[in-house]
């Protein structure tokens, strides 16, 4: 049954939007808010801080980890910073500027009204996380300190050292810590959601599995938030965590949420190339280091000298070339194909040429040794302890590697996805930052979704629900929705076969890179498209599991998250063979200018593309929201 | 360019679950690029456990890029093993040769008892910080960031400490099984900063008592400064100590007089 997609975004100036909604909103009086059960599932920025306002405000909240601890989300990992139009270096920013350099980083496949409310309320969010003690980094006189990423031309980017998102997670771990000391949120560590449950049109709850005893349970609840976030995991190698996984949002989407725009993905520029074949994940070098550093390759292909060796004249600095009023700080998509071509045209470096030089010898002559260590030491120790080489004296070697996905399930103004009282936040939806995100955005981001959007939206839904009871976890769905998790997890132990949930990952990972990773062709995606099911089969038919069910299982785990990643990896491919255009992450080799940059075919692709779950991922059923650009105008994304 | 190591052997804790005996096995590793991760020789391992329909070893890791604190692993004694300011995941084969054998256990301590194999239970840490590790600071309410100046060197030392990542690396090192580190560097990165003072000494108090039902007391080894992978100094530790004392004899209702 298909589902009108109404955006709810209130008509009017895009400006006054958030304004007129919370003039309007529903509202459920204080004393009442505590009759009413929210389940929040992840507990990294967008979780962690929706589930402790939640808990102010007074609802109960169950929050639901797979970590030990909420503070090991992957947020943590952020490095560069958080994006806010404070305008705090008087450098010409403005809400509306951040607004849209969003729309425009995003190639113009966002829906306005929500990148509106996000460029607004990122100034709250520094406030917020400074109130509760984040140490972003000063200036001597005792102010914030800025600085500026890819895609903007101004400095609004705040920042801790290189861990940005470590100590904005910790803020966020620390409101959700204190809400469950006071007994306000009941915290579920170590347990994964395998399934969503509707009853009557609605969201009802949820199915877990306790990670250490095997144990399927229901927890019914009045609204549950999703913020799970991202699948680049699908590559397998990308800059994700090594749990990260889809099987949260994918489990929605077989009950009824539209996935959307699932082949916008991101592929980050400044990584440490592959160095062998046992190579589990990529890290990522914060695209911070590209205000000082410089990307470059030889000129000539078969240049073997080292680095210091090669003079300037016989060096080419692609990005600056290519692209001289933003160099080196041009927007991730573009700055990753500029790595991409010249590793192809052989000229990449390192001992598997499978690189582009990050240079700091002209920062470290220009701002000496010290403000360089200063701004970037602990990313060029981490470097060097990954590389085994010294960014001081040699140059870095990167290469783009998938990192964040911009598409995820479909969700409305208020952030709820096509199943009423089923929320998506984070990077678990797909609503700001169109085909391409910019640097630090992701942050900002999910702290909007969690502490100044979902606590308003919510109500609005909970409000005409007051007194009205709700199905319990006793109800028969909830059982039919268990029994089918214990059949499933049950069967990959029963396959008995003979390759490990890993090999599969690693394969499936190879042909999504190889036909839909950074540049894609129509030839390419249906060669994914008949492989990709031929090797599913094979996994239901020959994965092997050990151990059992009843306690710690940890190749279980994966095994399901695999499951997911498969029939995800199919709809990605399906959604890039059909969107005929080139598009910020979403680079269709048949469709780009003369000079090689995406050409977007906004007559017949301004839209969102939502996806329907049939039963079969390769026959899911296409709908599309139109995006209308009220404010800004369609323009061709020039960084030249 | 890369080298393999060859002949390494392991002698790995393994245990079927928290109320099992443990003890160790031996594996053999054939060989390895010297530009494997640590626990990506591990993952080498556990395919050929796989392969051979074993079960495969247990162990926590997530980021594999030194910051979400979930690794852990006593290599050869140490924590984190032998490269100093290094996680367990960021730790590298080209510190090891071939023909060494690399003893692999969970961390030792009381507090974190062991959930299988090298997995332990460290939620003895959210218990500290539940019971204060915050300040209070309702969404919604917080006045512009801008207002309240923190001179360069507070935020500095604030952010030294809050480099934490909660390992465990500290109590895992320390004969005692103390917590001492880890709560102090939460501690002084709140209380340092302006905006931690109003619950400065609540905090300490609630915090280090927390710490008292859990883990051992500090008797001023130092092996918690050696081991951290984040390198957080025990002056963090001193300063922790003067808040501590200070609670018990502050007069709260003059907070706001100095």
């Amino acid at each position: 049954m298909a589902v009108e997609l109404k955006s709810k975004v209130p008509t009017g100036p895009v400006s006054d939007a958030w304004e007129s909604y919370k003039a309007d909103v529903k509202l459920v009086a204080p004393n009442n808010k505590r009759k009413f059960k929210v389940i929040v599932v992840g507990t990294g920025l967008a979780g962690a801080s929706a589930a402790a306002s939640l808990a102010e405000l007074g609802y109960q909240v169950d929050a639901f980890t797979f970590h030990d601890s909420p503070r090991r989300a992957h947020s943590i990992a952020a490095q560069g910073g958080i994006n806010a139009a404070k305008n705090y270096q008087g450098d010409g920013d403005s809400v509306h500027r951040l607004f849209y350099d969003t729309i425009k980083g995003g190639d113009f496949r966002a829906r306005e009204g929500n990148v509106h409310r996000l460029a607004e309320v990122s100034v709250n969010i520094i406030d917020q996380m400074v109130a509760q003690g984040v140490p972003f980094a000063r200036e001597y006189g005792g102010l914030l300190d800025n600085r500026s990423f890819g895609g903007a031309q101004v400095s609004r980017t705040f920042y801790a050292r290189g861990q940005t998102g470590q100590q904005l997670l910790l803020g966020a771990y620390q409101q959700l810590a204190r809400q469950i000391g006071l007994g306000n949120v009941r915290l579920f560590n170590r347990t994964e959601l395998v399934d969503v449950v509707t009853i009557e049109g609605r969201c009802a709850g949820i199915v877990t599995r306790d990670l250490m005893t095997g144990q399927v349970a229901s927890h019914a609840a009045h609204a549950v938030v999703l913020a799970t976030g991202g699948y680049g995991n699908v590559f397998f190698l990308s800059t994700n965590a090594m749990a990260c996984n889809v099987t949260a949002a994918w489990r929605a989407h077989r009950k009824g949420a539209y996935f959307a725009n699932p082949c916008y993905t991101q592929i980050h520029p400044t990584c440490i190339p592959q160095s062998d074949e046992t190579q589990s994940k990529l890290t990522l070098m914060s695209e911070s280091l590209r205000n000082d550093g410089r990307v470059w390759v030889p000129q000539n292909p078969d240049d073997n000298r080292s680095p210091d060796q090669i003079p300037e004249g016989e060096r080419d600095y692609i990005l600056e070339r290519l692209y001289p009023s933003y160099g080196n700080l041009a927007p991730r998509d573009i700055s990753s194909r500029a790595a991409k071509r010249s590793v192809d045209s052989g000229r990449g470096v390192g001992p598997l040429k499978n690189g582009v030089y990050l240079d700091f010898s002209d920062a470290i002559k220009r701002l000496g040794k010290p403000v360089v260590e200063e701004r970037y030491g602990n990313l060029f120790e981490m470097y060097e302890r990954i590389a085994g080489e010294n960014p001081y004296d040699v140059p870095m070697r990167i290469y783009p590697a998938s990192h964040y996905t911009m598409g995820g399930l479909w969700v409305d103004y208020e952030l709820m996805t096509t199943v009423p009282g089923l929320y998506a936040a984070g990077e678990a939806n797909f609503s700001d930052h169109g085909a391409n995100r910019l640097g630090a955005s992701a942050l900002m981001q999910g702290l909007a979704d969690g502490y100044f959007v979902l606590p308003y939206t919510i109500g609005n839904y909970l409000a005409p629900m007051l007194n009205k009871p709700i199905p319990g976890a006793d109800h028969p769905a909830f059982k039919e929705a268990e029994n089918a998790a214990r059949q499933r997890f049950d069967a990959y132990l029963d396959i008995k076969g003979t390759r490990s949930p890993d090999w599969f990952h690693r394969e499936l990972g190879k042909i999504i890179w190889d036909y839909c990773g950074m540049e894609r062709t129509q030839q390419g995606l249906e060669k994914a498209l008949s492989e990709l099911p031929a090797l599913y089969e094979e996994f239901q038919k020959d994965l092997r599991v050990t151990g059992n069910g009843e306690s710690l299982n940890q190749t279980l785990e994966k095994a399901g998250r695999v499951d997911d990643f498969f029939q995800l990896g199919m709809l990605m491919c399906r959604d890039a063979l059909e969107r005929n255009e080139s598009c910020g992450g979403h680079f269709r080799a048949e469709y780009q200018t003369d000079d090689g940059e995406a050409l977007r075919d906004d007559e017949n692709f301004a839209n969102v593309a939502a996806w329907e779950w049939t039963g079969d991922p390769t026959k899911s059923n296409c709908h599309t929201e139109a995006l209308e650009f009220n404010t800004v105008h369609l323009a061709t994304r020039s960084y030249k | 360019m890369s080298h393999h190591l060859s002949n390494l052997t392991l002698k790995v804790w393994r245990q079927s679950g928290p109320d099992n005996s443990g003890h160790f096995e031996s594996y053999t590793i054939d060989s390895i690029s010297d530009e494997a991760s640590f626990l990506e020789m591990l993952d080498v391992l556990n395919e050929t456990l796989i392969g051979e329909n074993k079960e495969p070893v247990t162990f926590d890791h997530d980021c594999r890029e030194g910051i979400c604190g979930t690794c852990s692993l006593m290599i050869n004694g140490r924590a984190h093993g032998p490269e100093r300011a290094t996680t367990t995941c960021q730790l590298h084969m080209r510190k090891f040769k071939s023909g060494d054998e690399i003893v692999i256990e969970p961390w030792r301590a009381q507090a974190f008892p062991i959930v299988k194999d090298l997995m332990v239970d460290r939620s003895a840490f959210d218990r500290i910080i539940e019971s204060g590790g915050f300040i209070t600071a309702p969404t919604g309410g917080a006045p512009d960031a801008n207002l309240i100046s923190i001179p360069k060197p507070v935020a500095d030392a604030a952010m030294d400490a809050a480099q934490c990542i909660g390992c465990g690396a500290c109590v895992a090192a320390c004969p005692n099984g103390a917590a001492n580190l880890f709560t102090a560097a939460k501690i002084t990165h709140l209380n340092v900063l302006p905006q931690g003072q109003a619950e400065r000494y609540k905090r300490v108090e609630a915090m280090v008592e927390t710490m008292d039902e859990y883990f051992g007391s500090c008797t001023n080894h130092g092996e918690c400064e050696a081991a951290c992978p984040k390198e957080i100094s025990i002056d963090v530790i001193a300063l922790m100590n003067k808040d501590y004392r200070a609670a018990k004899f502050k007069n709260r209702k003059e907070l706001s007089r100095n």
